[in-house]
């Protein structure tokens, strides 16, 4: 008995051999390559190079802005779409949502590529807005990953509750905005943790819209194509920080939110 | 008479867990070939481990399991000549009914011709003929539990463990099933060891039942003594109704109990502290002056059959059915035959009387509050500002719904002449020397029997205080 | 009514927002057009292009090898990391699943750039091998078989495990003929989730790949770079036959799905 139970316990050790070789050692390399310089010596000039110099800040502050530009439109977009499908009461409400979900099965290289052609055609030179276009393009690409989630959550909420509001004497708006919308946050929150990061390292979109600005993500690809390993781990150390903060941010959130909704 | 042979034996089983939780302690048992033998108890008693220790799914920690004199304890499932039904049938909803009941067959590689032929068989006998192609999710609740049946007994095991098996049907559905299993146990002829909490259905069906409370066996015997004698308070309260009373022998086949003398039939030594046992059955109520006690009717329920009514006597609660109404307020009598009247030793003198919880939650007896804040009782509870008591959950909790016991052990009380003092006053009923203390019966104003442990002495009929320290009181708290 | 009219805009707008751009370069596809504006005859010519053009085929064709062996893999992988946790003490699941996580929030790029400079920097392996692009992908997708499994066995009665060894299986059996069978709708949507993460890839595949070797993706994106008008419009094609397929795929699979309903209530009944 003891020698089965510890069978079906063996079958993960392979996986946890797989992680820690292809997750973690990974991680701990970064964290010492970013910590010495070519020489091999410890060092904290990566670190300090990135906060003094004002090209490095400038990617962050920029992507920040990207970020949150694209993290906002698709909020603004998806809510709308995600509260009218989870509301609706029509009979093909999965095959509507399946043609949000579709597009993410379609390789993204090959979506901007489309959505270039047409921006081209509409504005004649991508250069000119490339802000606006990078906006579009990772609204675009990241759009469903906001739908779905807060999708998720409204389905979910108990109709009861609605009624109850609305029985109490509320309006079909402060029903929404004093019940709907508090109980939708979880979902908001892991859309907009699922959309924020991306927007913030996902370059190609950037490069495919001839957008010659750098991003955080950029700032690794270059890195790269210098061989320059040291300065590239920092910048993904870097991440990796504002990846783990996010997460903790979030996560927070998500639990406040939860407790709260048991609590109304 | 002749001898059955034992088909399995527990010696002195212990299962106990990491965290030193003990699920059972020294239990040993000894089941017949043949026989339908129920683990009785309430949830948390051990019953299922039990029954898991005997299936193989657990290891005791200690002790020793024998299948027919040979010791199993420590033999995989998978090579036990033993099945379980299980409390939620456990059918693989992948496989059709065939295949649910072939699946054990083809461990043992037997021809697939064999297994037709046997599954077809085992159909038959729990009537589900022609069913062999369906899938599981077709099936009702009760026809699950025949496939589960059927996929445990095809196998021919020489024990068929079942686990709580009608635990998830409807009340109709489980009396229906309870007379097929019983009638399947005569037909296949195999041990059948049963757990339930159900004691109804424990005395309906076996021919020996084994209650179970916190690990330990407490009783063993055949419905019928089980009933008619139970072995100590626990048993008696929980096969049936019953009221039960500390008291004490006050005289040879006399007892002191509920605020009344009684006669009765067990024989102990006077002095001796007991517990008395009355069915609600054998309650009698009379005309005030008739009985051996007074009291008032609080509660009268019609139950199809008979009436049950709620008398109040002193601080004691009596539950009494009677084919006759009563009203609430009238004044009655009680009366017991002394055969009805079980008596058994105390096993253990700890005084257990109940808190009440005043509108500022605190802990109040006797009108005194005590010195004891109610959110340490209750495991990551607390008080709002608003005043309501949240647990741990944060779910409000209702002080009326709270039940506190406390008890105390008669060492732990000290006895005072200022009476004043004392958490509750009464006069000292019976004493008797123990060696090197007394042990007295305080008999309390509110009606209650307190049990004193005390280096001096009183005389009979002082009237005294009880001190009781609260640091030496046990709170048990019931939602 | 106006409301409806209101809710059907919201939908159908967003709608054309995601479809407008990948249907208006279906149809240039099929002309002779090399930007968008200019509608000119009807052609075949980029279908043709897109697959007799020896560089796209072989680009096509290692992405789907790619994709359908490293998430085999990584089912595999998953799988028996989700058996295993599932089963394991606190202490040694709750290392498993922080682990797991890391690939799931870590953004691609951090992924991709780390595997690279553990295998190729540190250890020197070299990216010819493929053994880090496969790494690479089988890290970012076993951790998503990993948490398509794990709620499947979660609503597993636990109990049938353990009728199986009273029944008289041995544990190995048991695992093959019950729990797997109960859990494999999340192992194929697990391995499905791992196909499109890979197929979608870009950063792990230009940090780990083999210079010779391409990726639709790292390849659409180095093609948009340059001016090649032959091989641009040939991806417009190969546009239009991803979300032709990817068509096609969803119907085929909502109309097993309804047959599967169908199937169930009438067996119901």
């Amino acid at each position: 008995m003891q020698k089965k139970i510890l069978s079906r316990k063996s079958l993960g050790i392979p996986y946890m051999i797989f992680l820690v070789l292809f997750v973690m050692a990974p991680l701990f390399v970064l964290i010492y390559y970013a910590f010495t310089n070519g020489q091999g010596e410890i060092t904290i000039q990566n670190l300090t190079g990135f906060f003094s110099d004002p090209n490095t800040l400038g990617t962050l502050c920029y992507s920040f802005g990207i970020a949150a530009v694209t993290t906002a439109v698709c909020l603004l977009l998806a809510y709308p779409v995600a509260y009218v499908l989870a509301t609706s009461h029509l009979k093909e409400k999965s095959v509507i949502l399946l043609l949000f979900i579709m597009p993410m099965w379609i390789n993204f290289s090959l979506r901007i590529t489309a959505l270039k052609e047409l921006l081209t055609w509409l504005e004649g030179n991508l250069a000119y807005h490339p802000f606006l276009n990078t906006v579009i393009g990772m609204t675009y690409d990241f759009l469903p990953f906001m739908i779905l989630p807060i999708y998720t959550t409204i389905s979910k909420l108990d109709g009861a509750l609605l009624e109850a509001a609305r029985d109490l004497g509320a309006g079909e708006l402060q029903a929404f905005l004093k019940v709907t919308l508090p109980l939708s946050i979880p979902g908001i929150i892991s859309g907009v943790s699922m959309v924020f990061l991306p927007a913030m390292t996902n370059y190609v979109v950037l490069d495919m819209l001839y957008n010659s600005t750098y991003i955080m993500g950029s700032l690794i690809g270059s890195y790269f194509a210098s061989y320059n390993w040291h300065g590239g781990s920092m910048i993904a150390l870097i991440l990796l920080g504002i990846v783990c903060l996010f997460t903790l941010l979030t996560r927070g959130a998500e639990e406040e939110t939860a407790r709260g909704g048991v609590l109304l | 008479m002749e001898q059955k042979t034992n088909i399995i034996e527990l010696k002195h089983i212990t299962k106990t867990y990491k965290d030193g939780f003990s699920a059972v302690s020294d239990l040993s048992l000894e089941v017949k070939k043949g026989e339908f033998i129920t683990f009785l108890g309430p949830s948390g008693c051990g019953k299922t481990t039990t029954l898991r220790m005997i299936a193989g799914f657990d290891i005791p920690t200690e002790g020793d399991i024998l299948l027919n004199g040979t010791s199993i304890t420590e033999l995989p499932p998978n090579e036990r000549p033993i099945n379980t039904v299980f409390q939620r049938y456990a059918l693989f909803p992948h496989m059709n009914i065939y295949e649910n009941i072939a699946f054990g067959l083809r461990q043992k590689k037997m021809p697939e011709n064999t297994i037709v032929k046997k599954v077809k068989k085992v159909l038959e006998l729990v009537d589900l003929e022609g069913f062999e192609k369906r899938s599981i999710d077709t099936l009702s609740g009760g026809q699950q539990q025949r496939v589960a049946i059927a996929r445990a007994v095809v196998n021919e095991p020489q024990i068929l463990l079942l686990d709580e098996p009608l635990g998830a049907l409807d009340l109709k559905m489980r009396k229906e099933m309870q007379l097929e299993l019983k009638e399947m146990h005569r037909e296949l002829g195999i041990t059948f060891i049963y757990v339930t909490h159900d004691q109804e259905e424990a005395l309906t069906m076996s021919d020996k039942i084994v209650v179970m409370a916190e690990g330990k066996m407490q009783q063993i015997g055949t419905p019928e003594d089980i009933y008619n004698e139970p072995a100590n308070a626990f048993v008696a309260d929980f096969i049936g109704d019953s009221n039960i009373f500390n008291g004490i022998m006050t005289g040879k086949l006399k007892a002191r109990f509920c605020g009344g003398e009684f006669a009765c039939v067990d024989d102990f030594e006077e002095g001796t502290h007991i517990t008395a046992v009355v069915r609600p059955e054998d309650v009698v109520l009379t005309e005030p002056g008739q009985g051996k006690i007074r009291g008032i009717v609080t509660s009268v329920i019609f139950k199809g059959m008979h009436y049950e009514i709620t008398v109040e006597s002193g601080k004691n609660e009596i539950i009494a059915q009677s084919v006759n109404s009563a009203a609430a307020g009238d004044r009655v009598g009680i009366y017991v035959e002394p055969d009805n009247i079980h008596i058994m030793l105390a096993e253990d003198h700890t005084n257990i009387f109940a808190a009440e919880i005043n509108r500022n939650y605190e802990l109040e007896y006797n009108g005194k509050v005590l010195d004891v804040q109610l959110t340490d009782l209750i495991k990551g509870s607390r008080l709002t500002e608003d005043g309501t008591l949240l647990d741990g959950n944060g779910l409000e909790l209702d002080r009326n719904k709270l039940r506190i016991k406390i008890s105390i052990k008669p060492t732990d009380i000290e006895l005072t002449d200022e009476q004043e003092e004392g958490l509750v006053q009464g006069y000292i009923s019976n004493l008797i020397y123990k060696g090197d203390h007394y042990s007295y019966v305080i008999h309390t104003d509110l009606e209650q029997d307190f049990v004193v442990n005390d280096e001096y002495l009183w005389n009979m009929e002082d009237q005294v205080g009880l001190l009781m320290p609260v640091d030496k009181m046990v709170f048990t708290v019931k939602k | 009514m106006t409301k409806k009219i209101w809710r059907s805009m919201v939908i159908v707008l967003v709608l054309l927002f995601l479809y407008l751009p990948i249907l208006i370069l279906s149809v240039y596809s099929f002309t002779d057009a090399a930007n968008i504006g200019a509608i000119r005859g009807f052609s075949f010519h980029n279908y043709v292009t897109l697959f007799t053009t020896p560089e796209l085929v072989k680009m096509i064709l290692g992405t789907v090898v790619l994709a359908l062996g490293s998430a085999f893999l990584a089912s595999i992988l998953g799988t028996m990391g989700a058996i295993g946790a599932f089963y394991s003490k606190k202490g040694m699941a709750s290392a498993i699943h922080t682990m797991n996580q890391v690939p799931v929030v870590n953004a691609d790029v951090v992924t991709g750039f780390s595997i690279c400079i553990l295998l190729v920097v540190v250890l020197g392996v070299s990216k010819d091998t493929f053994i880090p692009l496969v790494a690479g992908h089988v890290t970012l997708c076993a951790p998503f078989v990993f948490l398509s499994v794990i709620p499947k066995l979660k609503q597993m009665d636990s109990s049938i495990y353990e009728a199986a060894l009273d029944l008289g299986a041995t544990p190995g059996t048991a695992l093959v003929k019950i729990v797997i069978p109960q859990i494999f709708p999340g192992i194929v949507s697990g391995f499905a989730l791992a196909v499109t993460l890979s197929l979608d890839d870009y950063f792990v595949a230009t940090y780990t790949k083999p210079a010779t070797f391409d990726t639709i993706s790292t390849y659409v994106v180095n093609a948009t770079k340059g001016a090649q008008t032959t091989i641009k419009t040939a991806l417009w094609a190969l546009s239009t036959v991803i979300f032709l397929l990817v068509v096609l795929f969803t119907i085929v699979m909502n109309i097993r799905a309804g047959k599967n309903v169908q199937e169930r209530n009438g067996a119901g009944q």
